[in-house]
């Protein structure tokens, strides 16, 4: 058996490959944190609740009303962004013009909420979500064996990733969305709709982590909880890459995906931490993340 | 005439009116402190402690929060340094008297605040938020995989000991005394540090921190130094804390609980003195009646409920509130 560093090389592509997964959901949500981040100048602390919603949605769609896993791919993400829209529209908004730090606070109260309801309602223990059939198997690519579901994930991750950076850098809507964060006055004076502008741009950043949520339905156990750990980790993330760039985001989030899976394969008890040691790291050397322009 | 109004009484009226609202203060501190003297006479001393103690830890993260402006989202991870480290010096070190091992334990949150403060002072607003609540996950992470700490079990049956070698804590009214004894300690410490003109430079970073800069304040020293000491104060309340409950766990290290002292701060009345204190006496009440009661599941989204309010409705919190209120109607 081909040995890489004293590690079987199947282990070690199998646990990159769970690492380039993982990177993947990073890539995702801390997309839809950069995306909210450009318009509001927020932090939405409750972009894993919103992750959890978009797993849970799936599985209810699915247990209520059979509503199958690809329905749920574009369902999952339109409900929860509307939903995302409402809590811009009803709660955001009426802060608008404070200090950052409440709508900061303001979501993190919201995602207490939303979970502790969740909570309640099905417990903390895992609700099971069956692989679509078509995913179940996967094929042999002689050093390793590679489930379908898991290569649709990452598929799938990097083309929602790629799009949305091509129409937040390539398009019209995407430049109305730019200008908007340079300066939302002079834009509302050329006669855009800011305020529907900001609405939807919240309601996208969580569409995104919804997509997310959907993506994790098979493969992880879905719990009213499954967001509050994981958004922990998004932050380091986010820190590591700095909010500059939209690509950034994508690039940090799949490279700590990777080191996280690599860490596991050589020094296991650290791969939970190597994320957070990453970013103390970056945040000694270069304290405006790897492609952030702020100083 | 109205040139018998000289500056002279004027300045009579000024100084007069500042004796007048002198003793009021007193009048009323007095009174207050009287009330914590006897309370334990009516109310349970156990419970009495814990408000003072999540009061101090409120108290020390509106020193930051309110008084300059940065939110931590990682002060968790000093209560928990303090209680962690005063509870395994008690339990392990037979010969240790309690006031020494809450002494270390205030240390070695002082040390650790050194370090998050090194690491994040550059940064500011949410990023500050975000980077102190990684790091604060990093040393929970840390308190998960040590064996001192007992992992998910926690540490129990740390005794309380004798205070100086003298005075028994297992006693709850001398335990009492004790912590209030502190409590008050820190409070006028606080006051003090805010009321000096190094809190005078705090205000002014919290308000215009490019002006500050500008000025000629060396901006990032000031900020680490305020957040140390508030470091090293969470962590003396996450060593009392131990003491009092005789028990270290997971929960105080928990980013749950760099929420909660938000929230108490928050709805007490930020960058108010006695803010963080009313308002860790009214989260901690909450968070007793409810888990009395039939709603003991739905702490956590009333909580939550209360945040989102407060945040809309009455930022400045129930002291800022009162103020407001004395300030338009008794003039």
């Amino acid at each position: 058996m081909t040995m890489i560093f004293g590690v079987p090389l199947a282990v070690l592509s199998g646990q990159l490959l769970i690492g380039i997964i993982n990177g993947a959901f990073y890539a995702l949500l801390s997309l839809g944190l950069a995306v909210i981040f450009g318009l509001l100048k927020i932090i939405n602390f409750a972009h894993g609740a919103m992750y959890m919603l978009g797993a849970m949605v799936t599985v209810l769609m699915f247990d209520t009303l059979g509503i199958s896993y690809w329905v749920a791919l574009f369902l999952a993400p339109l409900v929860v962004g509307t939903f995302g829209v409402l809590i811009e529209y009803f709660l955001l908004r009426r802060i608008a013009g404070q200090d950052h730090i409440y709508s900061l606070l303001l979501t993190f109260g919201a995602a207490l909420i939303i979970q502790g309801v969740l909570v309640n309602i099905f417990g903390v223990s895992g609700l099971r979500y069956a692989m679509p059939d078509m995913f179940k198997g996967g094929m042999n690519l002689g050093f390793m064996f590679l489930p379908y579901y898991r290569a649709w994930v990452i598929v799938a991750a990097l083309l929602v990733c790629f799009g949305t950076w091509f129409v937040i850098e390539k398009t019209k809507l995407g430049a109305y969305l730019r200008a908007g964060t340079e300066d939302s006055q002079l834009m509302q004076g050329f006669g855009i709709n800011v305020p529907l502008l900001i609405s939807l741009t919240y309601g996208f950043g969580v569409a995104l982590a919804a997509f997310a949520g959907v993506l994790a339905a098979p493969i992880y156990s879905v719990t009213p909880v499954m967001g509050s750990s994981i958004l922990i980790v998004v932050f380091a993330v986010v820190v590591i890459g700095g909010m500059g760039s939209i690509g950034g985001a994508i690039i940090t989030g799949i490279l700590m995906g990777v080191i996280e899976g690599l860490t596991k394969t050589f020094y296991p008890p650290a791969s939970s931490a190597v994320i957070f040691l990453v970013m103390v790291l970056v945040l000694m050397f270069r304290p405006s993340g790897l492609f952030g322009k702020e100083a | 005439m109205n040139q018998s109004v000289n500056s002279a009484d004027i300045h009579k009226a000024i100084v007069e009116q500042q004796a007048l609202q002198d003793r009021r203060k007193m009048m009323l501190n007095g009174a207050l402190l009287l009330l914590l003297l006897a309370a334990p006479f009516v109310l349970y001393p156990v419970f009495l402690m814990k408000i003072l103690c999540f009061a101090l830890f409120a108290v020390a993260f509106n020193l930051l929060f309110g008084f300059t402006g940065l939110l931590s989202f990682g002060h968790a991870a000093f209560l928990a340094t303090g209680s962690y480290t005063t509870g395994f010096l008690l339990s392990n070190y037979s010969g240790l008297t309690t006031e020494v091992g809450i002494l270390a334990g205030t240390l070695a949150s002082t040390l650790l605040g050194m370090a998050f403060a090194l690491l994040s002072i550059r940064r500011q607003g949410i990023y500050f938020a975000m980077v102190t609540l990684a790091l604060a996950q990093l040393v929970f992470f840390f308190f998960v995989q040590s064996e001192f700490t007992g992992g998910e079990d926690g540490m129990h049956g740390i005794p309380r000991g004798e205070l100086f070698g003298l005075i028994n804590l297992e006693d709850n009214l001398n335990m009492y005394y004790f912590v209030l004894a502190v409590f008050i300690g820190c409070y006028l410490l606080v006051q003090r540090v805010v009321s000096s003109p190094y809190g005078q430079v705090l205000k002014s970073i919290k308000q215009n921190e490019a002006r500050a800069v500008s000025l000629g304040y060396n901006v990032d020293r000031y900020k680490v130094l305020a957040f140390v000491i508030s470091a090293a104060l969470a962590g003396l309340a996450g060593s009392m804390k131990s003491v009092v409950f005789q028990l270290a766990s997971l929960n105080d290290a928990h980013w749950h609980m760099s929420g909660e002292v938000i929230l108490m701060t928050l709805v007490g009345g930020m960058g108010t003195l006695l803010g963080p204190v009313v308002g860790a006496t009214f989260v901690v009440n909450v968070e007793y009646q409810l888990s009395q009661g039939p709603l003991r599941d739905w702490v956590d989204p009333i909580l939550g409920g209360i945040f989102v309010l407060t945040v809309l409705a009455f930022r400045s919190g129930i002291v800022g509130e009162v103020q407001k209120f004395v300030k338009k109607n008794l003039g």
